[in-house]
C-alpha cells in the first residue's frame, strides 16, 4: 500500500496570524505557514500559541491541540483553522489576534480519498467538525451539498463557511429542527448512490455510520481523539477498530466506516472538560 | 564524540523510552527525520515477549505542566519486533538501545538473550517498573528483586545493560546500589510518577487503566533530586531525565551527576526538541570553555 499523505516538515515552526474572523460561536484563524506544504483535505495540524501557552485555567494548556485544516487556498501560504472556545487550549487560540504567532506541526495523518465507482460525494458535518468539509469542498467536491448539524443558531453561523449547506439545529433555531442524521436518512432514501464524507461529534458519527451500514453506503469518517503529539509518538489517541486499536494521528483521522464496529465516544463527559484536546 | 558504556555518541541527548516512535515519525516526516535526527542514540518503546494491545482509552490527561498517560506498553511482542520493527530501526543514523520488560526473570532473560544476538542493538535498557508475577513485587521498587534479576541476566549478554529506575520506590539510591553491585552497566531515571485524574463529570477515574504516569515539567524538580541522590550512590553512568524542555534543564541534570540526558514529553510538543536541546547545550558548553 502506498502512503500518499503529504509529509510534515520535521519540527515545530512559527506562523503569524494574518487574520481572524468570528462566525457565531466560532473563530476562524488565518495564519501564514511559509515553512510548510499545502495539506490534503482531512489532514490536521497541532497548534499552540507562541505566547502564554500555560498559565490558564488549572495552569493549562500544556500540550498542543489538534485541528483539521479548514482551508488551505492554493498558491498561498495561508492555513485556516476553525476554533471553538471549549477549554483552556481552545480559549487561548480563540483570543489570538492578527500579528500574534502560533506554533504548529503538520500536516499530519491521512485525509479523504475520492469516491468509489461513480458515487456522488455527500458531506455531513456536525459542530466544529464541519472544518475538514470546507477544504474538501474546495479541493475535490465544489458541487457537493453539505448537510450540517449544530446545537443552536449561534453555532449554525458556521454554515457560512461552506457553500450551499442544508442545516439542522437541535433547538430548531435554524433549518431543520432535529439531527443532521435525519437529513442524511432522507437524502439516502432519495438517492443512495453516494459516498458519505463525515466529521462531527461521536454520537453524530455513530448515527451516520449506522445509517450508511444499513443502506450499504460507503463512508469516510474523520474522527477526533485527544492526542499529545500528532505523529505517533504518544500512543494516546488510539481508537478501537475491528482490527484492534489504531493510532488516529497516523492511520486517521479519516477512517473508512467499515473499519469500525461503532464510533465510541472518547469523551465520557460534557464538552469543555476533556483533558487533552480542548 | 563522547563515550557511554563503550558506545560513541555525538552529543549527550537521547530520548526517553516510549516518547518517540522513530518508525511512525518517519511516516509523518519522511526521510527529513533521518537527515536531522534529534537524538544521539535512539531508545525504543518497551518490547515484551508477548504482543500487547495496550490499555483501553482514554489514555491521556493534561495536568499543570505535563500529562498523565496510561498507554500500557502496546508493542508487537519480541518476534513481531524482530521481524518488523528492528530492520526499520536499524536504518536510523544513531546507535539503537532496545528497552525490554518481562513479567518474570525468565521473560527478561529471553528478551536479553534474543537481543544479545543482534548486531543492530548497541545496548539494552531494562524497564523494571512492573510487577514480577512470581513474587508480586515491582522489580524496580525492591533492591533484592533488582539484584536477583540482574544476577540472572547479566551473564547472558556482553551488551551494556541500563536499568531504568522507577521513582515509585521507597529508597531509590538503595535500588541503584543494588543494580550496580549486581552488574548493571548504567542507570536511567526517572520513569513516570504514578498519578491519577478523576472524570469531572462522573467522579470516577478518567484513565482507562485507573492510574497512569505523570511526566513533563511538573516532575522536573523530582527528577533533579533523584538523579542527584543516585549519582552520589553509584559510580556507573547515569541517564537523567524528567521534564527537560530547555538546554538549561539538561545542563542541570548533567550538573546533578547525569552523563546523558533524555528528552521525553517535550518531544510531543516539538518533535525536534531533542536537537534544539542538544544544540543549545553545545553552545552553553562551548561558551564556558
Amino acid at each position: 500500500m502506498t502512503d500518499e499523505r503529504t509529509l510534515a516538515p520535521f519540527g515545530r515552526r512559527a506562523a503569524a496570524v494574518t487574520w481572524r474572523a468570528r462566525y457565531g460561536a466560532y473563530v476562524v484563524l488565518g495564519c501564514a505557514d511559509t515553512g510548510g506544504p499545502r495539506p490534503q483535505a482531512g489532514q490536521f495540524y497541532m497548534l499552540s500559541a507562541a505566547e502564554r501557552w500555560g498559565g490558564g485555567e488549572g495552569e493549562r494548556p500544556f500540550l498542543p491541540r489538534a485541528f483539521s485544516v479548514l482551508r488551505a487556498p492554493a498558491g498561498s501560504p495561508e492555513l485556516e483553522f476553525l476554533v471553538e472556545d471549549v477549554g483552556p487550549g481552545t480559549k487561548r487560540l480563540a483570543e489570538l489576534r492578527e500579528g500574534d504567532e502560533v506554533l504548529l506541526t503538520g500536516p499530519f495523518g491521512v485525509g479523504f480519498t475520492p469516491p468509489r465507482e461513480t458515487r456522488r460525494p455527500l458531506l455531513v458535518g456536525g459542530g466544529v467538525g464541519i472544518a475538514p468539509l470546507a477544504i474538501l469542498q474546495d479541493q475535490l467536491f465544489p458541487n457537493a451539498v453539505p448537510l450540517l448539524g449544530f446545537r443552536d443558531g449561534a453555532h449554525a453561523a458556521g454554515a457560512e463557511l461552506l457553500i450551499g449547506a442544508r442545516i439542522a439545529t437541535d433547538d430548531g433555531s435554524a433549518g431543520h429542527h432535529g439531527l443532521v442524521s435525519e437529513l442524511l436518512e432522507a437524502e439516502l432514501a432519495r438517492d443512495s448512490d453516494v459516498e458519505v464524507y463525515a466529521c462531527g461529534p461521536p454520537a453524530m458519527l455513530e448515527a451516520v455510520r449506522r445509517e450508511c451500514e444499513r443502506r450499504g453506503v460507503p463512508a469516510q469518517l474523520a474522527l477526533e481523539s485527544g492526542m499529545a503529539c500528532g505523529f505517533g509518538a504518544c500512543f494516546g489517541c488510539v481508537v478501537a477498530t475491528r482490527g484492534g486499536y489504531l493510532r488516529l494521528c497516523l492511520e486517521g483521522p479519516v477512517i473508512d466506516a467499515n473499519q469500525l464496529a461503532e464510533v465510541s465516544a472518547p469523551e465520557k463527559q460534557p464538552a469543555g472538560a476533556t483533558p487533552a484536546n480542548r | 564524540m563522547l563515550d557511554f558504556c563503550g558506545i560513541a555518541l555525538e552529543h549527550p541527548i537521547i530520548n526517553g523510552s516510549g516518547t518517540f516512535d522513530a518508525i511512525a515519525a518517519r511516516r509523518a516526516f519522511g526521510d527529513a527525520l533521518l537527515e536531522s535526527f534529534p537524538f544521539a542514540a535512539f531508545v525504543t518503546k518497551t518490547v515484551t515477549v508477548a504482543p500487547r494491545e495496550g490499555n483501553p482509552p482514554p489514555r491521556l490527561w493534561e495536568v499543570a505542566g505535563g500529562l498523565i498517560n496510561s498507554i500500557g506498553l502496546p508493542n508487537k511482542g519480541l518476534h513481531g519486533f524482530l521481524a518488523e520493527d528492528l530492520p526499520e530501526l536499524a536504518e536510523l543514523p544513531v546507535p539503537l538501545i532496545v528497552n525490554v520488560m518481562g513479567f518474570s526473570r525468565d521473560e527478561v532473560a529471553e528478551l536479553v538473550d534474543a537481543f544479545t544476538e543482534r548486531d543492530e542493538v548497541a545496548a539494552l535498557e531494562l524497564n523494571v517498573s512492573c510487577p514480577n508475577v512470581e513474587t508480586g513485587l515491582v522489580m524496580g521498587a525492591d533492591p533484592g528483586e533488582v539484584a536477583a534479576l540482574l544476577e540472572r541476566v547479566t551473564p547472558l549478554t556482553g551488551k551494556p545493560l541500563i536499568v531504568k529506575l522507577t521513582p515509585n520506590a521507597g529508597d531509590v539510591p538503595a535500588v541503584a546500589r543494588a543494580a550496580e553491585a549486581a552488574g548493571a552497566s548504567a542507570l536511567s531515571l526517572i520513569n513516570t510518577l504514578r498519578g491519577m485524574a478523576l472524570d469531572p463529570g462522573t467522579g470516577q477515574p478518567w484513565l482507562g487503566a485507573t492510574t497512569g504516569g505523570v511526566s513533563g515539567p511538573a516532575v522536573r524538580a523530582i527528577a533533579l533530586a533523584q538523579v542527584y541522590a543516585v549519582a552520589r550512590a553509584v559510580e556507573i553512568p547515569i541517564v537523567g531525565m524528567g521534564g527537560v524542555q530547555t538546554p538549561t534543564d539538561a545542563l542541570n541534570l548533567l550538573r546533578a551527576g547525569a552523563d546523558l540526558v533524555a528528552v521525553g514529553t517535550e518531544s510531543f510538543r516539538d518533535p525536534a526538541a531533542g536537537r534544539r536541546v542538544a544544540e543549545g547545550l553545545g553552545t552553553i558548553v562551548a561558551n564556558r570553555t
